[in-house]
């Protein structure tokens, strides 16, 4: 069975693909439905969700339009996941690949480095980061990127570990490859199916984190998101619940959304794993 | 002649009616926040000092809500016409809680000796007085260098309260172990600081004032989550929500139960006044034209109903309108967003961005930077949101690293008190967040600001304040948002709380609960 087949078998992992397509066009369509940008005061505040033309999702505490602030929101969410699960992924990849692979001293060295960012509190160390750095795009995705990719390392570095043993590696360094080029060339891209798991999942972790530190008003000040949102409207929460309810039903709705993804791609691409075989 | 009579009647009918319906006793709940550091008023003054400790001990007067002296320590007053000489004469039979009588030698000694060690902003008064002497135990004079009109305002009881000499004569005062348990003249007495929960004060009941105070006790109750101060007063646990001690957003909510009354009186001598410090020295806020299309692209009144429910003025210049000396006769900046995009066109601005810093005081705050971004983007000024703490926003103000910041200071009930010091270019010294941050210098208003600071009569200040409003209005040194109204929040049937012009920090002075 083709990988695809396998994958798309698998309902939950399709319904995740289908919502998280749809967050993607929103996102990316935001300034063509939402022309007016998610801060302008269109209304009076506090209008409630489907009691005005043009406002489906209501007004928020100034008076904006729920509705472009969702959308603008999936914006930053999405970019704020990818990129720092890209930066992670630089960062943690080429660690623990080098480390698996060569061994002793570079290992305990690069472990030894790993574990001290294990040390510390994801979330605290995140908070620490954006509130030296100043509460930007960039320094919100850096510090993200920062805190998440030592599992990344050690993940790599199990999966190299056990791969540079096999014999089709003894078998290229029997042909003369370098110990760089078997690394790069014969050896990582064997590593590379539970990298892709890990990472969905990075992915909706980001979101999570992005959303938990603008919730504490650590956000860009300059960019709408979700956390934000609910942070903003917490204030209001006795008298008008909806505003925090829907950024918040909008980030279960995408974090679960790339749970079942990466769910449906470890299946995937794990075959003599997955779920339905062990059954 | 009888018709003399029935009119003597109904006003003393009117003047008893409320006499007769004070109803004695009952404790009041009421909410401080933060804990205060300490309840020496002479050594702290905090706003929860000011708060607690303004039972506790008194000043020579107490300030109507706009900001008339009355009586307090001293029952009448004398100001020779010349402006120099203010002789007061002290109540009869008044005893300090620990049953000392107090005296006119009491008032010397805190005014000259205890407070010019210990409290700055009095002190900066107190540099226009020659001496302070008592020549009998119920008289106290003070003889000034030079006019000073502002010093009448002096007498409230955070800017001089009155200590007990035979108590603090001769110590050091920081570590005067009687500090813990403070003693004064005021109708409450110190009973209990159960520390992180309560403050307890008493009746006293040796007040000089014939049947003041109405209540037996007073709890000030710590409580240090916003929402669970707007909880403890909905389940009855509290009384009274002074100003600022819960989010905007739950005053409506709170205001709308029943039995629950809410006043926006009693900041009258704060007078806190909301502006942005545009700073003149570079970038487009230095030049005039640009400051004014700032004016004009604000919706302040917009900001007043949405982001303050309604509370507070629109500010048309640098002194507040419950202060003294207020004129209207001012370029009067409305929300013009055309108005301000042809200033913009006129001086040329080419989309350099201007960075705003919000005050990070709460939500309140940050949905006011929100909107004022909104507002300029508008008229087409490329703005950026900074964002920081406490601390950041002090460091950049202070050191002048910002084009737009949000602030609001006190005034003090005189413009020589609390606004000159944000507009004369003397006060222009990095490292303070409270003085001429923005860097006005206009050293003609500088004359005139001086100048208007010691003219003998009130007559002649108005005028001259007049002219420095209507002057610098045109100029915007600083973008004036709004007069801020913090509400005082409390259930009806407690009566005369807030009658003064520092509203519940004297307060329950005169206060009763009606049963």
């Amino acid at each position: 069975m083709t990988l695809w087949k396998r994958f798309s078998s698998n309902t939950g992992a399709m319904i995740g693909v289908i919502i998280l397509l749809l967050v993607i066009a929103i996102a990316l369509l935001a300034p063509v439905i939402f022309p007016k940008g998610p801060w302008q005061m269109v209304q009076r505040p506090f209008l409630a969700p489907f009691s005005t033309d043009g406002l489906p999702l209501g007004t928020d505490t100034l008076g904006r339009n729920v509705a472009a602030q969702l959308a603008y929101g999936a914006r930053v969410s999405l970019l704020v996941g990818l990129v720092s699960t890209v930066v992670a992924l630089l960062i943690g990849v080429p660690l623990g690949a080098v480390a698996g692979f060569y061994g002793s001293w570079v290992d305990e060295g690069a472990m030894r480095f790993t574990e001290f960012f294990q040390t510390i509190p994801n979330f605290a160390l995140a908070i620490v980061l954006v509130a030296i750095l100043e509460p930007t795009l960039t320094s919100i995705t850096l510090a993200i990127a920062i805190v998440s990719w030592p599992p990344v390392a050690r993940l790599v570095r199990a999966e190299v570990m056990s791969v540079r043993k096999r014999e089709f590696v003894d078998a290229a360094r029997v042909a003369g490859l370098t110990r760089r080029r078997i690394l790069v060339a014969q050896v990582l891209p064997n590593t590379v199916s539970p990298i892709i798991v890990m990472a969905s999942l990075m992915v909706a972790t980001a979101i999570l984190l992005e959303s938990s530190l603008s919730f504490l008003g650590l956000g860009d000040p300059n960019a709408m998101s979700w956390g934000y949102m609910i942070g903003a409207a917490r204030t209001v929460i006795r008298q008008h619940w909806w505003l925090s309810f829907l950024p918040g039903i909008a980030i279960v709705i995408t974090v679960l959304a790339l749970n079942l993804i990466g769910e449906g791609l470890n299946d995937a691409l794990n075959p003599h794993l997955s779920r339905k075989a062990r059954a | 002649m009888t018709y003399l009579k029935a009119t003597t009647f109904l006003i003393a009918a009117a003047l008893a009616a409320p006499a007769l319906a004070q109803q004695d006793g009952g404790r009041l709940d009421i909410v401080v926040q933060p804990e205060p550091p300490g309840l020496m008023l002479g050594l702290v003054q905090n706003g929860p000092t000011q708060m607690v400790s303004g039972d506790i001990y008194e000043s020579l007067l107490r300030y109507t809500t706009d900001l008339e002296p009355q009586p307090s320590l001293a029952k009448s007053w004398t100001i020779s016409d010349d402006g120099l000489v203010y002789t007061f004469k002290l109540q009869d039979g008044v005893t300090w809680h620990d049953g000392e009588p107090f005296t006119a030698a009491d008032v010397v000694f805190s005014a000259d000796v205890f407070l010019r060690e210990t409290h700055a902003r009095l002190r900066s008064s107190l540099a226009y007085v020659q001496s302070i002497e008592a020549p009998d135990d119920t008289t106290v004079v003070f003889t000034l260098k030079e006019p000073f009109g502002p010093f009448i305002n002096a007498f409230e009881v955070g800017t001089m309260p009155i200590v007990p000499k035979h108590i603090y004569e001769g110590t050091d005062y920081a570590t005067n172990e009687m500090n813990a348990t403070p003693i004064g003249t005021g109708p409450f007495k110190f009973d209990k600081w159960e520390k992180g929960s309560y403050i307890h004060l008493v009746k006293n009941e040796d007040y000089y004032v014939e049947g003041l105070p109405h209540l037996d006790e007073i709890f000030y109750r710590v409580i240090p989550d916003a929402a669970a101060r707007a909880v403890a007063f909905e389940t009855g646990e509290v009384d009274v929500l002074p100003g600022g001690s819960v989010e905007n957003w739950d005053v409506p909510r709170l205001t709308e139960m029943e039995g629950v009354c809410s006043t926006g009186k009693g900041w009258e001598f704060f007078a806190p006044h909301a502006w942005m410090w545009l700073n003149n020295r570079e970038g487009p806020t230095s030049n005039k034209l640009f400051r004014q299309a700032v004016m004009y692209a604000l919706d302040r009144e917009f900001v007043k109903e949405v982001v303050w429910n309604g509370f507070g003025t629109v500010a048309t210049g640098p002194i507040s309108s419950k202060t003294n000396f207020y004129s209207d006769d001012v370029t009067i900046y409305d929300h013009n967003p055309d108005k301000a995009k042809e200033l913009l066109a006129e001086m040329g601005y080419d989309g350099e961005p201007v960075r705003v810093l919000p005050l990070p005081y709460g939500e309140t705050w940050q949905r006011w930077a929100e909107a004022v971004r909104q507002n300029l983007s508008e008229v087409g000024i490329n703005v950026e949101l900074d964002s920081t703490d406490v601390a950041g926003w002090n460091e950049k103000t202070s050191q002048w690293d910002y084009d737009m910041a949000f602030t609001y200071l006190y005034q003090y009930g005189d413009p020589a008190l609390g606004v000159s010091r944000n507009y004369v270019a003397s006060q222009i010294k990095k490292g303070s967040p409270w003085n001429n941050v923005e860097g006005y210098d206009n050293p003609a208003l500088d004359e005139k600001w001086n100048a208007a600071a010691t003219m003998v009569t009130p007559a002649e200040r108005e005028t001259a304040y007049a002219e420095i409003q209507k002057e610098i209005v045109d100029d915007v040194p600083v973008a004036w948002l709004l007069e801020l109204e913090f509400p005082t929040i409390y259930r009806c049937n407690v009566k005369d709380l807030v009658t003064t012009a520092i509203g519940v920090n004297d307060g329950p002075r005169g206060a009763w609960i009606e049963q």
